[in-house]
This record gives structure tokens, sequence and C-alpha cells, in this order.
């Protein structure tokens, strides 16, 4: 098992003449690991430390964990017996496209563990197995897992297109959490995870660190426009409580989206809040397919909404935060509205039901746009060319206003409604075909840097093709970690790494403050 | 040989039913705990039937995604259908109009089928990707349905048999009464290869038959924040 070498150089693909699909390579990234969790890092949340002595007592607990998972989700069950190697999803996958590794092509990912499922769960595999390709679980086929199901961003962009919507990130979730269980974890993500409980938020920002930041950002803001715009810190009995990536407080081009937030509420009259216990939006629990993680992380936004005691809540610019919270809130915390049990009546019965609980920031920017109650100046945008990269959790997983596809067309609406230039990239591409950014799952980590360069490959090529012909100088996207990976993978494909922005950046440049309330 | 086919149909049937019971209800009884549809889905129930009637029927994401396999396969499947519903005539008497009417259509739907089957089984050769995800049994389905196909049209179209006695030979079977089949080698060879495929069915892919009905990211309904989805587990998490 030889370690990742961090210092390799790492390349970007060269962009293909015509689309065609790579000829396989085997094990091409077999190599490209992730750095493994120490024990520290594992048993901070529950999981051990690291792989038993005995590679017996390893086997059994994680064909104990697979069983206990095949009995908790219908997902898992159906989509390990269902598939029929038709080779439908083999092209799809933009880490196989960018990589030729043919263990990136979903079905032969999902293979890892379907393998196993097979000689273990069923009687074909347990009778027949080299007939029907299972396989025992063995030490090496544990590492495979780790290696491979670390080079998925759970993107469901494959999801889109089996004919039984056999969805491989359900696979790569199941894969991590039996890794976890039988102490194999990821530093990157288990890391992270525990800086969110011990600290409130993934970048391990302490509550006065984010009050300085804040004020520096009202200041900053006051500089540039002359108004007082506030960023308010655990405000109780606040209208709005905003939740949004830890990384909008800090990084670009991530903050001049929570500066164009905070204008929006200034510019519409709207009284919210950040909190400091749920100074982050983004849940990767999700990432390594923990239910009770999942769910930990997402009770702190019902603690902070109850104590805060606000009407709404609204979501910031995260692509799998939003997935988290407009699929999985209501079930996991009862942000969200329907309940009948007194869990979630206790939270429901305080927010309005007047609107969308949890809100997207782009539907509460829509709305305000609709009603007439935001003004813009388009041409403070003229300097920018602008296209739009559908992040895949919000464009596969979630919604946003009241019709399918709303996740596509509000955010594109509230561009056009304030910047004149606007160019889509090819449609196979965009909304739900769009490419992941190549960095998304829990692979936003240095030592992933070749697989995230070479996944970035297909969005590349798009993007290279507006920019040559249209001039496309901005590339809108609402997904924190898209605008991370773009910022690192876009110099390697020859362009500039500020060509990545918000959608509430946008806002924020044509935004009109002064007396419009 | 007679009795040998009818107790293996018997047996076949009831391995099939059983098997595919038992898989049903499993997928059934296991929670699906999370709000998992691949957006953008339909926000009604009825929404969802029409999109797993565009998925059954015309397989919408199939065509989405690759039009050879799309068109292999749907030369396949309705050819096979269209088969199916010709042989209903050996299991019914009187025969239905519908039935009936659609004898010669069914004739030809055996080549669409073989035709279809063939294309997928090159691909399985001929493309670089499916031939590395291709395993033995994927090679040893098509050559099952490929010479059920075959057996069956050449008793059609080179050398006929007694299709009266596989019908009173069929009738018997299902009202327990077993006739005599009538001793043609061909006919043999159909039917122990049919009896095979009912005996595959619920331990192999062709489970993906039943399971695209249960699959989460087919069947949901959008509307997470409407609805409070949680499974009994995950409810129990709720208790302490």
């Amino acid at each position: 098992m030889a370690a990742p070498d961090a210092k390799a150089k790492v390349e970007a693909p060269a962009f293909r003449e015509f689309p065609v699909v790579p000829a396989i390579q085997p094990d091409a990234t077999g190599n490209v690991r992730s750095y493994v969790a120490n024990d520290k890092i594992q048993e901070a949340i529950g999981f051990p430390g690291k792989l038993a002595e005995d590679w017996r007592e390893t086997h059994d607990k994680a064909i104990e964990r697979m069983g206990d998972l095949l009995e908790r989700y219908r997902s898992l069950k159906v989509y390990l017996d269902a598939c029929v190697h038709c080779g439908a999803c083999t092209d799809k996958c933009h880490y196989f496209i960018g990589t030729n590794d043919p263990k990136n092509m979903p079905v032969a990912r999902q293979e890892l563990m379907r393998s196993v499922y097979r000689r273990y769960f069923t009687p074909a595999g347990k009778w027949f197995p080299s007939l029907v390709g299972a396989r025992d679980l063995t030490r090496e086929v544990l590492d495979e897992w780790y290696t491979y199901y670390w080079q998925c961003s759970e993107c469901r962009r494959c999801s889109v297109f089996c004919p039984y919507g056999i969805d491989t990130a359900e696979i790569t979730m199941a894969g991590r959490e039996i890794l976890d269980a039988v102490g194999y974890g990821q530093k990157y993500s288990n890391e992270i995870i525990g800086k969110v409980h011990k600290i409130g938020n993934n970048l391990g920002l302490p509550g006065p660190a984010l009050e300085d930041t804040l004020n520096g950002l009202e200041e900053d803001v006051k500089e540039d426009t002359g108004i007082d715009v506030r960023y308010p810190l655990d405000v109780e009995g606040a209208e709005v409580l905003l939740v949004t990536p830890s990384a909008d407080f800090f990084a670009e081009p991530h903050i001049e989206s929570l500066i164009g937030y905070g204008k929006v509420f200034h510019a519409a009259g709207i009284s919210w809040t950040l909190s400091s216990k749920a100074s982050e939006a983004g849940n990767f629990g999700m990432f390594i397919g923990n239910y009770e993680q999942l769910r930990k992380i997402a009770l702190r936004v019902r603690e902070a909404a109850l104590e805060l005691g606000v009407k709404r809540i609204v979501v910031g610019e995260c692509g799998h935060a939003w997935r988290v919270a407009y699929a999985f809130w209501n079930t996991l915390t009862g942000i969200g509205a329907g309940a009948d049990d007194p869990f979630a009546i206790e939270l429901q019965k305080q927010l309005d039901p007047n609107y969308k609980q949890p809100a997207h920031i782009c539907e509460v920017t829509w709305d305000l746009i609709r009603q007439g109650r935001l003004k813009f100046d388009k041409e403070a945008n003229d300097g920018r060319i602008i296209t739009f990269h559908d992040s895949c959790n919000v464009a596969r997983a979630s919604r946003m206003g009241d019709t399918p596809g709303g996740q596509f067309d509000i955010p594109r609406n509230i561009i056009t409604a304030v910047a004149n230039k606007y160019f889509e990239m090819a449609p196979e591409t965009t909304r739900e075909k769009t490419f992941c950014c190549g960095g998304g799952g829990g692979l936003l980590t240095d030592e992933l840097l070749d697989i995230r360069v070479k996944g970035a490959l297909p969005r590349m090529e798009a993007l290279k093709r507006v920019v040559d012909d249209h001039g496309v100088n901005f590339m809108a996207t609402i997904c924190a970690i898209c605008k991370a990976q773009f910022t690192k993978v876009l110099p390697y494909y020859g362009f500039k790494m500020g060509l990545v922005g918000g959608v509430h950046q946008l806002v924020s440049t044509a935004i009109r403050l002064g007396n419009e309330q | 040989m007679t009795i040998f086919i009818a107790i293996l149909f018997y047996l076949a049937t009831a391995l099939f039913v059983a098997g595919l019971a038992y898989k049903v209800l499993d997928f059934a009884r296991t929670p699906a705990p999370l709000s998992i549809p691949t957006t953008p889905a339909p926000t009604t129930r009825g929404g969802v039937v029409f999109r797993m009637f565009r998925e059954v029927v015309f397989f919408e994401s199939l065509f989405k995604a690759n039009l050879w396999i799309w068109i292999f396969a749907a030369l396949f499947h309705f050819g096979l259908a269209l088969v199916a519903v010709r042989h209903l005539r050996y299991f019914i008497e009187p025969v239905w109009s519908w039935v009936a009417f659609a004898q010669p259509f069914g004739m030809y739907a055996g080549f669409a089928m073989v035709a279809g089957l063939g294309g997928l089984w090159a691909r399985r050769f001929l493309v670089e990707r499916i031939r590395y995800i291709s395993t033995v049994s994927d090679h040893l389905m098509l050559a099952l349905l490929v010479l059920i196909g075959l057996s069956g049209l050449a008793m059609k179209f080179l050398v006929h048999t007694d299709i009266v006695g596989v019908k009173a030979f069929f009738l018997g079977l299902m009202r327990f009464d077993i006739q005599p089949l009538p001793d043609d080698p061909l006919l043999c060879v159909h039917l122990l290869l049919v009896a095979g495929l009912l005996i595959v069915f619920p331990f192999s892919k062709l489970l993906h038959a039943p399971g695209v009905f249960f699959s989460p990211s087919r069947n949901q309904v959008d509307n997470p924040r409407e609805t409070r989805h949680l499974a009994p587990w995950a409810a129990a998490l709720e208790k302490n």
C-alpha cells in the first residue's frame, strides 16, 4: 500500500478535440489514495481508531456492518441486486473521463462492493462465485474500496442515466460507512466532522474570531458603499437564521457572496442573524454515509433555531449543504413542515408557514426580485461575461421553488436580473447533466489533487468553449466546494483562478442599497 | 420425458413465484430512510407513476444515456413482450381476441428479440468498457435467452412442432392433469431452457425487473420540505 506522493507533479489532461470516450487504462489512478485518519481523529467521532490486528476480526465486522446497512437502506439492497451491466453509465463519470481508470466507471465502482455482496448475501455468489463475479472480502479488496470510494464525489450523474436509477453515491456512502466501522476512515472528512462538533464549523473558526470577521466585513462594506449593512451574529428574535458554509466567512471568492446575502436582507429590510453554534451549513456526515453523524451535525441547526427563536431558516451557497437541508433536514431535525410528532412540531410551530422551510438564499432573493423589493444597476456587472455551473447536489438531489427544475431556473433568473451578459455552457454539461467540479463529496484535500484536476476535465472543456466563443470571464456557482475546487484547478487548465465566483457576488455588485427600503 | 418436464415446470414455477415474492417483499419491507429521488423529480404521487411508466415502458433514462443500448434493449424487451403475449394462447381456451390479434406481430417479434439480444451481446465483445464489466453470467444469460429465442423461431419457421399437443400439455399442467408432450427434441430444448430461466430469475440480475419499481431515486416523490419522512429505525434515534 504505497502512500500517495503529494509532491508528484500534477498535470491536467489535454482538452479533447472531440469528446470521445477514452480507452480504458487499468489501475491508472490505483495509487492515488486519500490520507487515512489516525486513531485520534477516528475515536473523536466514535469510530474505531484503526484496523484490528487480526484480519478475521476486521473481515467479520465489515460483513456484519454491510448486513446492517442492507437492512437499513432499501437503496443499497435494490441497487446491489438490480444492475445488469448494461454499460449505460460507463462513460458518465467525470473521474473516468479524466483518469481512464476503469474502476472509476460507475458500474465498476459499484462492482467493488457488489462482488462482495454476492459472495456473502446471495445464493448465486455463495455457490458459484466465479460465475457471477463474486469474491471474498480480503485486505486487498478493502484497500481497493478505500482507494476508489475516495475517488467518487457522490455527484449522482450516473443515477440520471441508469435505467434503474442506481445511484453510485449510495454505494460509495455505504462503502465509506463500512470502512469507518472497521477503523479505516479518511483523514480529511473525519477531521472536519470532529471540528464541527468541537468548534461549530468545518474550518475550526471559533465564535470570537467569527465575530471579529463579521465586524471587519461591516467596515469593509461601509467603506465600499457608504451604507451600514449589518452582518449580525447570535441575535435572538431575528426573523431569519442564515446557515452558510464556513468558507463564506473568509475564503475568496466565497466571502463576496456572504456580502451579497447581507445586502439582500438589508435592501429588503429583513432582520437576520448568523449563529455561532450553527456556523456551518456543510454536513460531511453525508459524505461518509453515516446517518448518526449526519443527524448529529444537522441537529446543531435545530438547536440554534430554537434558541434564537427565528421564524425562517435560510441556507447560503453550498451544494451538499443544500441537499442535506432541502432533502434531509425535515427527516433529521424537523426543519420543514407537515409533521405530526412532538419532536418536529416543537420547531415547526415556531417557523413561519408562509415560507418554505428551509429556503435557499437564491429562493429568497428571487422572491424579493419578483415582488419588486430589490433594485439593481445591471450595468455594474457589465465587465463580466457570465456562465453558470450547476453544482451536482443542487442539480440532482434538491429543488428550489415550486416546480421541478426550479433549482436550474432560479439561479439563472437571478443572474439575468442582475447582469446583462450571460451565456450557457453546452447542454450536455448543464442542468441535471452537469459535470461535478471534481472536488466534491469529501475529495477537496491536497493529496487528491491529481484526481481533482483530472476530474475537472469535462467541466473545463465546456468552459473552454464558452470562453473561446463568447469571451466568458466569470463562472458563477452556488457551492462552496465548487468555488474552492475551481479556484485551485482553473490554473492547471490555463484559466485565471478569479474566473469563478458566487451568484450573490453578482447580486452584491449590482444591488442598490441607498433609499430603496 | 413428459413427466420430467411436467415436474420440472411445477418446480421452476414454484421457485420463480416464491423466489420473486421473497425478493419483492424483502425490497418492500426494507425502509428508505432518506428522501433521495434523482431530481428534477415529480412533486406528486401521480407524477411519480408517470415517471415510472416512462422508465419502464420507454426506458427514458437509458435513452438519455446511450442510443445503441437503448435500441437493442428496446428491440429485445418489446420483442419479448409480444412473444410472451403470443404464447398466452397455450395457456387459455378459448383464446382472447386481443391475443389472437397479436399472433402475427408476435411471430416477427421473435426476430426482433433475437436481434436485440445479438446487439447487446456484440457490445459485450466490441465495446472495451462493457467487455471490462461483463461477467461469465452476463454471457450465459444472453446465451440462454438467445437459445430460447432461436429454438422457438426454429419451431415456427423450420421444423413445425405439434402446437395442439403443446397446448394440451400446458392446459393439462394447469389443471394438474398431465397430458403427453409431443415428442420433439427442439420443443424439449426450448422448454428446458425456459424452465432454467424461471429458476435463475429470482437469483440473478433479472431482478432488475422488480427492482426498478423499488428504486428510491425513481419512485420517491420530491416533497421533503412538505412531508416528514421517517424510517422506524431513524425514529428510534429520537427517543434517546
